[in-house]
């Protein structure tokens, strides 16, 4: 199993340990995920970016303080590969937008700084919806991503690049945010794990902002454990982020007992169908499955309604782009990014820039949310989501009166192929149907994989819990995964004709 | 021709004197070279994230108490959007619809009279970036962001002015107030203080207010008050002629003494106001305003009536001392260190306050000690240097900051209050003017008053000229 031409294929905590006893090298796994890349990222395109200088000498670093025995964090050496949605200082970073071209922070997100601290190694930055709109990676400026399981299909998204990484093994570990699914509907799709902590779990400084009151960074593993160990590199108090939770993190790996007798599940029947249509027959089987599972292994479960969260998508379609609009203004070409070079004044400058710099689902949503600011509309629109949001949280506290964890599927239907959504935004919209509520409450919710179509399309499951209950979810969650085989099986992304040509951007 | 009444409101923007920016630790202090005061929070770089100084809160609360004003529980901060260079995220964070103080009140004396404002909204807000046009390339604009996240308070008034002496009034009420509490340092012609008005006229028997009129580029209280004039006459001239007043942003052109039109209503701007989410709502606890209520500072009114009373000044004196709260100061820091009440404010009222208005400077850009000044009335009231001599030390001392019993040994003034050493010299003098000696034997007083002045000039003002007369006298009878 050590032998370095399989080692991108173990868990974190698998390779950890190897790492931790000398057998393996940070530099030897680094290599074999490197030769993986090499091997798949031409038909699946998971990076914009690899980092392969940077990793290198993080790789040597940590190889060179453990020969010195020097003490070093449990993930230290293993590779993660980052969403290019975090500020990394002295590497680009551009959200997949043409408009941020060129960008190089002068400084680190708090989620890198706690990578860099616990000595992480930097794959690469991994593809996504530009500015994280989108729900399959079909929107960055760079192409798209394709899915591990089927490369006609899409990864989800918006963290499409992190979740085809991981289920391909491009990567050990990687990030993703979440603004209304943004991790676990791509999870989902892609047979891996995602989870979305509480809001203000982890801190957001330095995340480029799409949708500030609902935006969470959070990790995209192989298996529930590696979950764990990255939610707690990750989560934490930030004073530089107003919104950061200030309650200590717990040692999440401690949650993982396999014990969840008298555990009170509630499935959501809002989950289940929206206006009167049901999810897709294979997804609802493989969650009808999972709760008879959860039932043999001792949770008591029920189903639940939520009647406001039949509001989701519309509240959820005014807020986010509303603050999208506004967190968006500052791409102007005035100070950093992308300038058009053809303007004639500072209003043509502002015009070109942003009409050239940004893609069209980024400019539906600025337009969207810059009408529903508007004067006189405020009130009708704004506030009144503002207010409906708040209904929807009261749902979710009934609901946590007489259940631990809800759960539900994370995605009407599997992997869709790629172009069949693009020309319909609201049939996209519709693919986070069952995340966004969760964002809008600010609550913790994970998906892991609970199934596959007839295909051989993975399928999720969500759970979700009450504010800063991840510990009950990856309890859940980890004794779900150790009952069965599915975070067993892996992709094989290989596709039989090569010619086509590789999109990925080199460091540099 | 029907009476015409005009209501006139304001709008402070006072920059506070918070050691750092409003939502990052980025220095305010002034004169920092361009683009060395930044961090991608004030930037407003992809990714940052603004966090509130605690230090602007005090600042503004001081005012908002001060003002007499309710303290919103919570207060909200909003984003204010509209594109411009000189704002790095192209929206301004400040608040709207929840500001930190409402509903308060100004009061200050115009004409011997008090006069009340009210406050309508009292809120904090972020200030932007200073742009420059250099002359020379046209094509550029050159941005500074030092100043881009510097705490600004706006204190809104209600229209309860209704002529340019009470706008005057209450601009002084503001500035004092600001001074006292010592939350800016409201400078002027470094923009610390910045205003907008609005004007309205109406018929003086009718109650309801004319359509209003918003004037904007307000630099100095000299713009404000030419503008208020100007608006006022042209607005009252239009409706006598039957005219419609327009409701519109008028910009003041300080050249021209003139206001001309900038935007009108239809072109009004829509700047999306929403809650900023990345701030939570200030919420301001009771323990929390009983501290800053407890360490309030006294205020310019209640120093006055306390002057008076302590230290026997006359209601004026105490008026002219606490208009500046650097000069009520030096004048209480003198006493406590000895020098008496009455002759220490007379310094400070006269013969200081003339020497800053010739230099147009404030008490405050004075170097003059508490020390320095309660020696010169120490040195006078002993008789220790002459009249002249101790306004030649004061002159020097108010600038330079020197203690005045140096100067005076520096320059040898001090005063020849020996007999022997003055009698010589009072010989010379008798020998010298024979005529006005026998003048003055004969019974013309004034010669006296000659000759005390020669022998002034002849010691170069050191004589003591109470003993310089008496002797004067003695010599000039015994002879």
């Amino acid at each position: 199993m050590s032998t370095s031409s399989s080692l991108h294929e173990l868990t974190a905590a698998e390779l950890a340990d190897l790492l931790a006893r000398k057998e393996v090298s940070a530099r030897e796994a680094l290599d074999a995920v490197y030769a993986r890349v090499e091997e798949v990222e031409e038909d699946l395109h998971s990076f914009v970016l690899l980092t392969r200088e940077t990793a290198e000498r993080q790789a040597a670093e940590v190889d060179e303080a453990r020969a010195k025995g020097e003490p070093l964090p449990p993930l230290a050496g293993v590779p993660i590969a980052l969403k290019d949605i975090y500020c990394t200082k002295g590497i680009p970073t551009t959200c997949c937008s043409r408009i941020l071209e060129g960008f190089v922070p002068p400084y680190d997100a708090d989620v890198i700084e706690r990578c860099r601290a616990h000595r992480l190694v930097f794959v690469g930055k991994t593809n996504m919806d530009e500015f994280a709109m989108g729900s399959s990676t079909e929107n960055s400026a760079f192409g798209p991503t394709r899915n591990p399981w089927d490369l006609d299909r899409v990864p989800g998204g918006s963290s499409g690049g992190s979740a085809a990484a991981v289920a391909a093994s491009e990567t050990v570990l990687a990030m993703g945010t979440d603004t209304g699914g943004s991790i676990r509907q791509p999870a989902s799709l892609c047979g891996v794990v995602g989870l979305k902590p509480t809001y203000g779990r982890v801190s957001r400084y330095g995340v480029i902002a799409y949708a500030s009151s609902l935006d969470q960074v959070g990790p995209i593993t192989k298996d529930v454990r590696d979950c764990a160990l990255l939610l707690g590199a990750l989560a934490g108090h930030d004073p530089r982020d107003s919104t950061s939770l200030p309650d200590p993190p717990p040692n999440y790996t401690r949650a993982l007992t396999g014990e969840i007798k008298g555990l009170r599940v509630g499935l959501v029947k809002e989950f289940m169908e929206y206006q009167g249509v049901g999810v897709a027959p294979e997804v609802a089987e493989a969650v009808k499955a999972a709760i008879a599972r959860f039932e043999e292994l001792g949770a008591v479960c029920r189903e639940v309604s939520l009647p406001h969260l039949n509001y989701s998508i519309p509240v959820y379609y005014i807020l986010a782009p509303a603050e999208a609009s506004s967190n968006l203004a500052r791409y102007d070409g005035v100070q950093y990014g992308y300038r058009s070079a053809d303007a004639d004044g500072i209003i043509e400058m502002y015009r070109n820039t942003r009409n050239e710099g940004f893609g069209a689902e980024v400019k539906r949503r600025i337009m969207l949310g810059t009408y529903t600011l508007s004067a006189g509309y405020y009130d009708a629109y704004y506030l009144k989501a503002a207010q409906v949001r708040t209904l929807i949280r009261r749902d979710f506290d009934a609901a946590f009166e007489d259940c631990d964890v809800l759960v539900g599927p994370v995605s009407p239907t599997v992997a869709f192929r790629l172009g069949e959504k693009a020309d319909d935004p609201v049939q996209m919209y519709l693919s986070d149907v069952c995340t966004i509520p969760v964002n809008l409450g600010g609550l913790p919710g994970m998906s892991i994989p609970c199934g596959f179509s007839p295909d051989g399309l993975p399928i999720g499951l969500q759970l979700v819990g009450p504010p800063l209950a991840e510990e009950t979810l990856l309890r859940a969650a980890h004794a779900f995964e150790q009952s069965g085989q599915f975070h067993r099986r892996r992709a094989v992304p290989v596709r039989q004709r090569k010619g086509r040509r590789s999109a990925v951007v080199r460091e540099g | 021709m029907a009476e015409y009444a005009a209501n006139i409101g304001l709008e402070v923007h006072a920059e506070l004197s918070t050691k750092t920016k409003v939502f990052c630790g980025c220095l305010t202090a002034a004169g920092a070279p361009p683009n060395t005061q930044v961090c991608p929070v004030c930037l407003g770089f992809p990714g940052s994230l603004p966090v509130l100084n605690r230090a602007v809160v005090d600042y503004a609360l001081r005012v908002v108490l001060a003002f007499n004003c309710e303290v919103s529980r919570p207060s909200i901060f909003e984003r204010k959007g509209y594109y411009y260079p000189d704002l790095p995220k192209n929206f301004q964070i400040s608040q709207k619809r929840a500001p930190l103080g409402r509903s308060g009140y100004v009061e200050f004396p115009v004409d011997g009279e008090m006069h009340r404002v009210r406050i309508a909204d009292i809120h904090i807000e972020e200030d932007a970036a200073k742009l420059t046009h250099p002359e020379d390339d046209r094509a550029h604009s050159l941005v500074d962001f030092n100043r881009a996240g510097m705490p600004l308070l706006e204190i809104v008034s209600e229209p309860d002015m209704h002529s340019p002496s009470q706008v005057e009034g209450y601009m002084n009420a503001i500035r004092s107030a600001l001074l006292y509490l010592g939350v800016s340092e409201a400078r002027m012609e470094q923009g610390q203080l910045r205003f907008e008005a609005s004007v309205s006229v109406r018929p003086a028997d009718r109650a309801e207010l004319g359509i209003r009129v918003e004037i904007k580029n307000l630099n100095s209280f000299r713009a404000v008050l030419g503008a208020v004039k100007y608006e006022i006459a042209r607005q009252t001239k239009a409706v006598q002629a039957g005219e419609t007043i327009l409701q519109e942003t008028r910009l003041w052109d300080d050249l021209h003494e003139v206001t001309a039109p900038m935007r009108t209503k239809e072109t009004a701007m829509d700047y999306r106001y929403f809650p900023e989410p990345d701030l939570m709502p200030l919420v301001v606890d009771d323990e929390w305003i009983a501290r800053v209520r407890a360490e309030l500072p006294e205020l310019a009114g209640r120093r006055r009536e306390r002057l008076v009373r302590e230290y026997a000044l006359s209601d004026y004196d105490a008026g002219i001392l606490t208009a500046e709260k650097a000069l009520a100061d030096l004048f209480e820091a003198a006493v406590s260190r000895g020098a008496p009440a009455k002759p220490a404010a007379n310094w400070l009222t006269g013969r200081f306050l003339y020497l800053l208005n010739e230099r147009n400077l404030t008490a405050a850009d004075a170097a003059l000690s508490p020390e320095a000044l309660a020696e010169v009335v120490e040195l006078v009231e002993s008789n220790t240097i002459s009249g002249p001599a101790a306004r030649q030390v004061f002159d020097r001392i108010a600038f330079s900051g020197e203690s005045a019993k140096k100067v005076v040994a520096e320059l040898g003034l001090t005063q020849i209050s020996d007999q022997d050493e003055l009698g010589t010299t009072i010989d010379e003098v008798i020998a010298e003017h024979g005529d006005a000696a026998e003048n003055y034997r004969k019974g013309k007083e004034s010669a006296l008053k000659f000759l005390v002045g020669q022998v002034m000039r002849k010691t170069r003002g050191r004589a003591n000229p109470k003993l310089a007369t008496e002797l004067l006298e003695k010599k000039l009878k015994a002879d």
